[in-house]
């Protein structure tokens, strides 16, 4: 069980958080967007072997969704606390 | 009559007799025996039959090592498959061989063994491979044996989790484990120092050594008195430390805790830092019928001779190729087994352990090249390592030594890496993967002087070393053998899984030649005892077959549990109805009194299904409950529905966000309905939000996406918008309500008493108002989930019940009536309203549900817009809520296929619910269909397993389409 650093609750065990998945690229506009565009923005997920930004919340906690920059490899967490905006 | 008992000595205590029955023959033993040296005691030697081909097995080790004896207890503690050597003996055990029927003298399945050279490894997937394995796996596994799992679940006590946290857990109390928490306890630091026996010691419990000029257990012993008297120490015997995961996460099985009701607690440990102190694991030697009984470890036989004062034979003839046999030699002659000789695969065995036994015979660069006897070993042959005619030693005892593999199987669960060492021909730990580090013999120091000073070192961390005490120990030396060359009749590498040294070479000829991949052939590894004696030989003879040093070979990985885990122990007290708790409303107990059938309806609400009357079937309860609401009143509770309080400037904007339709331009007092998607364009809920003031809202969820749409908003706010003001509360539980619904619904709220007007006028469809209702604060609400008239009337928790109670008083003239979630699943079918997972599900977008309109063309963006219109721009056939009326009139199972003609065809469709409506006194249902709104009228084909029912396509409402009773 991972321990996630959370920026009010300190360091937490996994089972507090629920996963919300990898850090997709900011919501491009929808109209200023070519269909391939917005295709791609809700498909494609990053999934590398890896350090990889993911967000987690804090719901059996305070609340909070965060991120953690987590080695898909080791689980380590590479950088963070930070919130998620 | 404990036959083989030794005079004196050992940890026993042999003024507390224990008696205990084994394959229903009664012995006694002592307080502080294992069963297994209790057995040995009695001059039991066979014990049990093996996993393939039920050759007669003995005891082989001494603790969780033990490949060959697995027991199965009986009674009150049944559990099976316990390795013999790590059930504590105790008044009254019963146990009893795996393996083996009716008794191991006697077993019927013995007759494999005439058989043993058409079961070769992989012999079960190349033989029972056709239709295919599993209509055979059931009758293998039971002439397979293994012990049967308890039909019911311990008697009494119960299973315990609890978490801990530690600056230093230190796995393994033997004298590394010992020194380092000692001095990382001195120091101050929060030490859990946890071990899987019954005492503090590891080795030193077996071998007879000094410390500082006295018995190591002295030493032990004012260790450990020292510990206990620190308060930042926590000190657990009989604690298993079984799994180490990411982060530092440890599991703890604590299988004797201080409190009797307690049958295991696992401990969830998070540690700053782990030290393996875990030992090291004695390795067999791998020569023709190694595994008959009498055939022993060489740190077992050591142990019983010393700790628990047994003589496993008279006569013994040891084979070794390191010092260590040598001292056990000693302790041997100690207790008075006559050693008939020595076999040192080594040219030259060191004089320092030729000195510990003076006088007795060494029979240097020799090898036993097989065993004799049947059901135990009676003779060995011994013949030079490098070939040569052997001779035939009498012997009723064989004590093995391949030398010690540290145990690094902590060590590697924590992906620490393992290097080669070719002192020590064994794996040791190598660069650590988390904060961990190893010790004493886990990490390769094999004499005690080198164990207690690592540990301490360990322990310090860094800081000032403490003395370390001085000690006697032989020095160690070892030549690799992995498997004898010259052996005679099967040479078992794995004992529990009968993997022998033909099956590993079979397995590398037939092309599985990587050791992950012959352990999944052979099975050589796997089992109760994760091949702790046997691992390292099959790597060893893997590597001598492909001319590869072991390095090159590498291990297999070492995974959780260390030893087997009970589930109990996993799943504490997280069992039956608290392993995962229903929701209650504050009339479930009202419901249970009035003969409601409850059942869970999302989300672990437990709801009323419907409330069986005297004499009615289950149909006749459900349509009594729809005429109730269609023609007088009924009443049920809406409490479970999802419900969050809203507030802040930005609200507004933040639901035009979130929801199809504009919701920002909402009048305070009303009520819109809403749709809301995924950014996909997938359906996610739907409800209704309320404008309490300017910046305070009230939004309801279906009840089971309420948590999941919380998730989403908290997200969406969090990460998209955390600048705008908006605060989201869950109010599911904060706000209960009765929802009173039927033609007559008004007149039972004016039986009731309201300062609130309730006229259509006033008080219209999708408005709201707060008040009272029969003198109890409330706000009232113009929903309808029913299609009739209803006011759902929101009161505190608290008031729930009371109100209820007076609601079904005073409506007992309109016939009211409780109704359950089958009448208002039928109710809400008859007038198209939607259900989640029945009518929307993955690919639905709000035009194919005829909510086209709840889509927004004014609003730029929202959640979903651009993906729904996306997919629309496509030109692929979309599936469409229609209704549907089966002809002739029958019930149409939910999920129904619907295909062209009822044919056997590609699906365009299918049944979502299907109803029996008190209206039309028929079946009705709706249906999801292939341009759905452009076929109304036409009759579509259920096509099902008992027949094709036709049925004609409808709008997708059969009752009041205008929506007047609803508006009344």
């Amino acid at each position: 069980m991972m321990n996630i650093p959370c920026p009010f609750c300190g360091p937490r065990n996994e089972a507090e958080f629920a996963f919300g998945g990898p850090v997709k690229p900011r919501r491009p506009d929808p109209n200023a967007t070519s269909d391939d565009e917005w295709a791609d923005y809700l498909t494609q997920v990053p999934n590398p072997l890896g350090p990889v930004e993911e967000r987690w919340w804090h719901v059996k906690g305070c609340g909070t969704w965060l991120s953690i920059w987590r080695d898909t490899r080791t689980h380590d967490i590479v950088e963070g606390p930070g919130n998620a905006d | 009559m404990q036959t083989d008992r030794l005079d004196n000595g050992g940890r026993i205590d042999r003024t507390k007799t224990l008696n205990f029955t084994f394959n229903g023959r009664p012995y006694q033993g002592f307080e502080g025996d294992t069963l297994a040296s209790a057995l040995l005691a009695n001059g039991v030697r066979l014990t049990a039959r093996s996993f393939k081909y039920h050759r007669p097995r003995g005891i082989v080790g001494s603790g969780v090592e033990e490949p060959s004896t697995l027991v199965e207890l009986l009674g009150d503690d049944a559990s099976g498959n316990r390795p013999v050597t790590t059930v504590a003996l105790r008044e009254g055990l019963a146990a009893k061989s795996v393996n083996c029927w009716p008794s191991p003298e006697l077993d019927v399945g013995a007759i494999n063994q005439m058989f043993a050279r058409f079961l070769p490894a992989g012999f079960y997937y190349k033989t029972f491979k056709w239709p295919n394995w599993h209509l055979y796996e059931p009758f293998i596994r039971k002439a397979a044996g293994l012990a049967a799992a308890p039909a019911e679940p311990p008697k009494e006590g119960h299973f315990e989790n609890r978490y801990a946290h530690c600056d230093l857990l230190i796995a393994g109390a033997g004298p590394a484990g010992l020194m380092a928490a000692l001095v990382a306890g001195r120091a101050g630091q929060r030490v859990m120092l946890v071990d899987e026996g019954s005492e503090p010691g590891g080795s030193l419990l077996s071998r007879n050594l000094m410390i500082d000029g006295k018995p190591a257990m002295e030493w032990v012993r004012s260790v450990s008195a020292e510990l206990a008297g620190l308060s930042n120490v926590r000190h657990l015997q009989n604690a298993t430390v079984w799994g180490y995961r990411e982060h530092n996460f440890v599991m703890v099985n604590e299988r004797e805790p201080e409190q009797p009701s307690i049958l295991e607690r696992n401990w969830r440990v998070r540690a700053g830092q782990v030290l393996c102190a875990t030992g090291a694991i004695e390795r067999t030697l791998v020569f023709g019928n190694n595994d008959r009984p009498g055939v022993m470890l060489a740190s077992a036989v050591q142990t019983y001779v010393n700790r628990y004062a047994v003589r496993p034979g008279k006569r013994a003839v040891i084979f070794t190729n390191n010092n260590s046999a040598y001292a056990v030699a000693a302790d041997m002659q100690a207790s008075g087994i006559e050693i008939a000789a020595i076999v040192d695969s080594r040219e030259n065995p060191p004089e320092v352990a030729r000195a510990s036994v003076p006088g007795v015979e060494v029979l240097s660069g020799q090898v036993i090249t097989t065993t004799h006897g049947r059901r135990r070993v009676r003779a060995v042959t011994v013949a030079p390592a490098k070939g040569g005619t052997g001779r035939k030693i009498t012997c009723d005892l064989v004590t093995v030594s391949g030398g010690w593999n540290p145990a690094v199987h902590l060590w590697s669960q924590s992906r620490g890496t393992l290097a080669y060492d070719q002192a020590l021909s064994t794996f040791r730990p190598d660069k650590a993967a988390q904060s961990a580090a190893s010790a004493g013999a886990a990490d390769g120091h094999l004499v005690l002087a080198e164990a207690l000073r690592s540990g301490a070192e360990a322990g310090a961390n860094g800081g000032a070393l403490p003395d370390i005490p001085a000690s006697d120990d032989l020095d160690y030396a070892v030549d690799p053998l992995w498997q004898v060359e010259q052996a005679s009749g099967k040479a078992f590498l794995d004992m529990q899984n009968d993997v022998s040294v033909d099956d590993v070479h079979l397995a590398l000829r037939e092309g599985y030649d990587n050791v992950e991949h012959v352990k999944r052939y052979t099975t050589g590894g796997m089992g109760i005892d994760q091949g702790k004696v046997g691992n390292i030989n099959i790597i060893g003879t893997v590597a001598m077959q492909k001319g590869l040093p072991l390095d090159e070979v590498g291990t297999t990985t070492f995974r959780a549990p260390y030893t087997p885990v009970s589930f109990g122990a996993i799943g504490g007290i997280r069992e039956g109805s608290v392993a995962l708790p229903y929701r209650h409303t504050p009339v479930t107990a009202w419901n249970l009194a009035n003969g409601a059938f409850m059942y869970e309806s999302g989300a672990r609400w437990r709801r009323p299904g419907y409330f069986p009357r005297a004499g009615e079937a289950f149909q006749d309860t459900v349509n009594r409950e729809c005429r109730t609401v269609r023609n007088d009143v009924g009443v049920y509770d809406g409490s479970p529905l999802g419900t969050f309080e809203l507030k802040g400037r930005d609200v507004g904007r933040f639901l035009d966000h979130l929801y199809t339709n504009v919701m920002s331009n909402l009048k305070v007092g009303r009520a819109r309905y809403g749709l809301m998607l995924s950014d996909d364009g997938l359906v996610m809920d739907d409800g209704v939000a309320l404008r309490l003031s300017q910046d305070r809202w009230i939004i309801s969820t279906s009840t089971g996406h309420a948590d999941a749409i919380n998730g989403h908003m908290e997200e969406i706010l969090q990460t998209e918008f955390p600048d705008w003001n908006v605060f989201i509360t869950t109010v599911t539980s904060q706000w209960n309500n009765a929802t009173i619904c039927g033609p007559k619904a008004r007149e039972v709220m004016q039986a009731l008493g309201t300062d609130i007007d309730i006229s259509t006028e006033a008080l219209p469809f999708m408005a709201f108002a707060e008040g009272h209702v029969a003198d109890i604060p409330a706000r009232v609400v113009r929903v309808s989930f029913t299609g009739e008239l209803s006011f759902e009337v929101n009161v505190a928790p608290r008031d729930l019940l009371r109100l209820w109670q007076r609601i079904l008083e005073v409506g007992v003239p309109f016939g009211i009536a409780p109704i359950g979630s089958e009448a208002n699943h039928v109710l809400r079918v008859e007038k198209g309203f939607l259900s989640l997972g029945h009518e929307v599900d993955g690919p639905i977008d709000p035009f194919d549900l005829g909510l086209g309109w709840a889509m927004s063309k004014k609003k730029a963006d929202y959640l979903g817009k651009r993906s729904v219109a996306l997919r629309r721009a496509g030109t692929s056939n979309r599936r469409e809520l229609v209704g549907v009326i089966p002809e002739p009139d029958r019930m149409i199972p939910e999920g129904g296929p619907l295909t062209p003609g009822g044919e056997k065809k590609p699906t365009e469709g299918f049944v979502t619910a299907c109803v029996y409506s008190t209206v039309h006194d028929r079946w009705v249902g709706l249906a999801l269909l292939e341009n759905g709104h452009s076929r109304h009228g036409e009759t579509v084909h259920v096509r099902l397993n008992d027949g094709v029912i036709p049925a004609r396509v409808t709008p997708p409402i059969h009752y009041d389409a205008g929506g007047e009773r609803l508006r009344s």
